[in-house]
Order: structure tokens, then sequence, then C-alpha cells
């Protein structure tokens, strides 16, 4: 008995050394470490505020032909939501689509002469709205917001013209009221940060494994490494686990950030962040191990890398959601161990998830963790055929 | 004759169609210091490899320090050591961090690292530099460092893959007194060379032509075989009408 635990302590040392050379290693490198440590949180403060699905003052230009008390009311109610802004006038009818495709607007609101003349003779008039449609989902979000405004000033045309009482006025018979759950004020910020703190951690994760056996292929220390009689899994154990807790520190650092300086609630638990970070970063080393074995220059780690975080991210539901990608690509998110962790991530902070609700993305994150390991494992061979 | 430490028998490794080592048999006897000659391409490193466990052989035996080369690649890691002509410790690493690391992956313990470590230092004259990146120190002492490390976990026989490259002729004859201190320690010393002055300080040497041995024996007797002056001649001679040119 005692033999044997001195046996394991004399195999836990051989990993404590390769530990220490390690994190020697990636302490000493001035040019990774300001990519390590500050790079990823600009990036996080960077993203979280860039990446928003808000479209705030959209450049609007205006043809008012009927320069009336009424269509002046309806113009103050565009520009006063901070919604719109007011970038031009012009009255020539040919000049609106001059303003589009010259990006000097987004918008172009119409209001026809005659407008107070009709609504006061017929109770409905009519205005229009061109919308550059070159982003379509811009477009969108911006034709939400007009007709909005559109509809409020219906809903307030008895006040504003006393004299139509009577009159029949279309008014929406059921007036929708939505509310967004879990996130009432459709903070975007809240909804990105989880997201693009998992982005983070992958790509630290995965470049830095990736690269690092690579490396020493590279420099020919590999040899003399493989000549020694360290086993397999404890090169293997010495090589991920430094930065698996580099990359749960860059976790915890992110964490911080996003509830000291984005305010994002935490609902749920941190532990439950915590257990499945761990479980997903497994994940992610084994495959940049993977990587690191099966290529022969960094150069080459670092192509093969950024291929699978570009597909990764772009399938993660991160900036698009994965309902209204084709049923193929959602079936292949599900492969998807960014899109899993992106997934658990917003669940348990913005509506306090728990490890049950969460159990079939965490169990796929376990398999794949264990798929990926044994890969990296079984393709990492002292002796080369 | 003494013991076999290296003993092969038709070792052949192919690439493919290509055959880089065949059917090469000889044996290394303890304490011996065994040249391993060869022009760029001859097949030198790959059969060098197959010895150390670093490449699995095609056909043919072998056994180092009495162990399969096929089965018992783990058993002759523990009892070799090796230095590879590309230069094989760390370089954003100190003497002292590569020494417990290398010393620690073989197994010494921490009492065992630190004393064989200042010793180490103290024989080398690198105390003082101890604590300094070795990419700082000149290429001579982290030559010296680097077959120290490799003798730390006291192995009966050791690799030396072109373990002068690059140096002063007087640099060399230093790192040759320190084989010759580990012979005398009866470590064996299997040592692959461009230099032919290097060649005259070995016991046995062997020079291989495009894959095969061409010629193995005494640098004396070689000398005497092709009736040269110098190993340099014998080297020559043998290896002009080979087929592998550079590369």
């Amino acid at each position: 008995m005692k033999e044997r635990i001195d046996k394991v302590r004399k195999s836990l040392t051989v990993v404590a050394h390769l530990l220490r050379k390690e994190f020697l290693q990636i302490f000493r490198n001035k040019g990774m470490l300001p990519i390590m440590f500050v790079m990823p949180f600009i990036q996080l403060i960077i993203l979280a505020n860039a990446a928003t699905f808000d479209v705030p003052e959209v450049p609007f230009h205006l043809q008012d032909f009927d320069r009336t008390a009424l269509s002046d009311r309806l113009v103050k109610r565009f520009t006063s939501t901070g919604y719109f802004k007011m970038t031009g006038e012009s009255f020539r009818q040919g000049n609106a689509i001059g303003v589009l495709t010259g990006n000097r607007a987004d918008m172009v609101l119409t209001i026809p002469k005659d407008f107070e003349q009709e609504m006061m003779t017929t109770g409905h008039a009519q205005v229009q709205l061109l919308i550059d449609a070159e982003d379509g989902f811009t477009a969108g979000v911006i034709q939400g917001y007009a007709n909005d405004i559109v509809t409020a000033f219906n809903r307030d045309l008895p006040e504003l013209l006393p004299q139509l009482a009577g009159t029949q006025i279309v008014q929406p018979v059921i007036d929708i009221q939505s509310r967004g759950w879990y996130n009432p004020e459709l903070v975007y910020i809240d909804y990105m940060v989880p997201g693009v703190l998992v982005v983070l951690v992958t790509l630290i994760g995965l470049f830095l494994s990736g690269m690092n056996v690579v490396r020493e292929k590279e420099i020919g220390t590999i040899d003399q490494i493989n000549v020694t009689p360290i086993r397999r899994w404890q090169f293997i154990t010495g090589k991920l686990l430094p930065f698996w807790i580099i990359a749960l520190g860059e976790l915890t650092v992110g964490l911080i950030i996003a509830r000291a300086i984005f305010h994002v609630p935490m609902l749920g638990h941190y532990y439950v962040i915590y257990l499945v970070a761990a479980i997903y970063l497994l994940v992610v080393l084994g495959m940049g191990l993977l990587i690191s074995t099966v290529t022969e220059s960094q150069q080459q780690a670092m192509f093969i890398a950024w291929f699978f975080i570009v597909i990764f991210v772009l399938l993660s539901g991160l900036f698009t959601p994965i309902q209204s990608m084709p049923h193929w690509a959602q079936n292949l998110t599900l492969a998807n161990p960014v899109r899993h962790f992106v997934d658990i991530m917003r669940r348990v902070m913005l509506k306090g998830s728990n490890l049950g609700d969460i159990a079939k993305p965490f169990g796929i994150l376990g398999l794949e963790a264990v798929v990926m390991l044994a890969l990296a494992v079984n393709r990492y061979r002292k002796t080369s055929e | 004759m003494a013991e076999a430490v290296i003993q092969t028998e038709k070792l052949t490794r192919k690439f493919g169609s290509f055959t880089a080592v065949d059917e090469i048999s000889f044996s290394v006897a303890s304490g011996e210091i065994f040249g391993f000659l060869g022009a760029n391409g001859a097949g030198k490193t790959t059969a060098m490899k197959m010895l150390t466990g670093l490449l699995a052989p095609t056909s043919g035996e072998a056994t180092v320090a009495g162990f399969d080369v096929y089965r018992e690649t783990e058993s002759i890691r523990r009892n070799i050591g090796y230095m590879s002509q590309r230069f094989s410790l760390y370089d954003d690493l100190t003497p002292r961090e590569n020494i417990r690391f290398f010393g620690g992956i073989y197994g010494l313990g921490s009492s065992e690292l630190r004393e064989k470590g200042e010793r180490l230092l103290d024989s080398l004259d690198l105390q003082e530099s101890a604590d300094t990146r070795l990419a700082a120190l000149p290429l001579g002492w982290k030559q010296k460092l680097a077959f120290s490390v490799a003798l730390l976990h006291e192995p009966k026989l050791i690799f030396l893959d072109e373990p002068t490259g690059g140096v002063d002729p007087v640099t060399r004859r230093r790192f040759w007194d320190m084989i010759y201190d580990a012979t005398d320690r009866g470590v064996t010393v299997f040592v692959t060379t461009h230099y032919m002055d290097e060649a005259e300080y070995c016991d046995r040497v062997s020079i291989m032509v495009d894959g095969r041995i061409a010629a193995l024996d005494t640098p004396a007797m070689l000398k005497k075989q092709f009736a040269a002056e110098t190993m340099n001649e014998v080297f020559i001679q043998l290896a002009r009408p080979a087929k592998r040119g550079e590369g």
C-alpha cells in the first residue's frame, strides 16, 4: 500500500515539474502576456458595447409637402423619441432616392400635400416611409420603430384634432402589448456579455493549447521530452492544466467585469457556471492539443484553429439567432460546443437556470470532452510510426 | 569483448518506397565510444531515432541497454540519455530551471535534484550564470550543460547527435574531455559527428553510406584498410560514390 502511494506521489511530482516549467515559460513570454491578459478584456468591453441589435438615432430625411400644424406634429413625434434623428429636409420629390443611395439617411419620411386636409375631411390620410433595406435586419428594426410612432399618433388623433370627433378613425381593435421576460428592457448588453465571455475563453483556450505542443516540435525540444520516461497522461495533464487554470481565471475576471461594469444580472449560481466551464474547457483544450499534435508548425495550427473558431462563433447563436438558420445549419449547431456554452451562460445568468434545466447541453459538452480528450491522447505519440 | 549495450540485426526503416536505413547490423560494447558517421542523408538520424525509441523500425531486430526496440521502449528511455543536434534545453529557462525540469521528469527527488544540480553547476563553472536565461549564454556552454543534463539520471548509455555543431575547436576539445570523463564512469557513448578529428577520438567508428554501414572498425584499422593518412580521407573515399546527395 505504502509503495503504491509512493508511486502515485512520484508520478504526480513529474506532472508538477511539467506544470512549473509551463508556467515559467508562459509568464516569461513577453509577447504573449498582453495577448493573454489584456486583449480579452479590451475585446469584452468593445464587443459588449458594439454588438447590440439596437438601432439608435436612425438618421432620417424629411419631405414635408403639407407644412401644416398636423404634419408638424407627426414630425415632432419622430424627432422626440430618440429613435430618429432628422439629418435633412427637402421639397423635391426626386431627392429621396439620392438621399438613400448617398447613405445620408436610412429612412425618408414623406408627408404628401393636403395631409391635414384629407385627415379632416375623410378621417384617414397616408404618409410614405422609404426605408433603406440593404441590411434587412436593421430595416426591420427601423420599420418597427416607425410603426410604433405612427400607431401612437393614430391613437392620439382625436385629441390632436377635436373637430374629428365623430368621424370614424381606423383604430386597432386589439392593442398588443409585448413584454420581454428575463430581460424586460431588452438590454442587449445583458444578452451579449455572457456570450462574448464564452468566445473569449474559447479563443484563449484553443489558441494557447493549439500553439503549445507544436511550438516544442518547432524548437525540437519535443524529441528531448519524448526520450524521457514521461507518461502520456503526465505529459498531457502538464500541457493542459496550465491553460485550464488560466482560462478559468480569465472567466472569473470576465464575470467580475460583467457584474461591476456592465451590471449584467446573475440570477443563477456561479457554481453552475464554473462546473460547466470546467468541462467545456476540456473540450476546447483537448481540441487545441489535437490540432497541435497533427500539425507541424505554429502557422498551420493557427490556421486550423481560426477555421474552427469562425465556424463555431458564427454558428453559436451569439450574433444571429439559431432559429433563423436553415434547418441543416441548426442541426450542425448541435455539435458546436460554443453554442451550448453560450446558451448555458445566458440561461444561468439571465434566467437563473439550475443544473437540472441545462442538463441536456451540459451532457453534450461532457460527451464532447470525453471524445476530444480521447482523440488528443490517442494522437499524441512518443514514437512516430 | 564486454557485453553489448546496443545490438542490431538487419535493422531497417522505410518511408514509403524510400529505404532510409537498410539492414544495418552492428553492436556497441559497454564503456565504448562509438562514432556513427555518414554524409548528410545517409540515414544516421533515422537510425538513431529508432535506437532511442522515437521512431518505430520497419523490420529487423535491435536491443538497447538490453531492451527490445519494439516492445520495451519505455525501459529503454529510462536507461538512456539523449542530446540532440537541435538544441535540446529550453532557451527561455535558466540553467538551474532546466536542470530541475529534466531531472524532475526522470523522477529524481527534490533533495537529490538540489544536490546534483549544485554539483553540476559547480563543475561546469556555471554558478554565476545559473539564473540567467539560456538564450543569453554562449553555445559551447549550452552544449556542455545539455550533455550534463542528459547524464543527470545516470544512464548506462548516452546518444549524442552532432553534439558540437557550430563551436570552435577549443570548445569542442573541452567537450570531448567531458565525454572521456563520462566513459571513465562506465557510460557508453554513441555519437554522430561531421568533424573527422572527433572521429579519431572514438574507440570504433562506423561509416554509413546510402542507408548501409559501409565500414566499421577502429580509426587506426580503418586508415590502414583504406591506405589513408587521416579519417577525413577514409570518409571521402567511402562517401564520394554515395547516391544520396546533400539534404
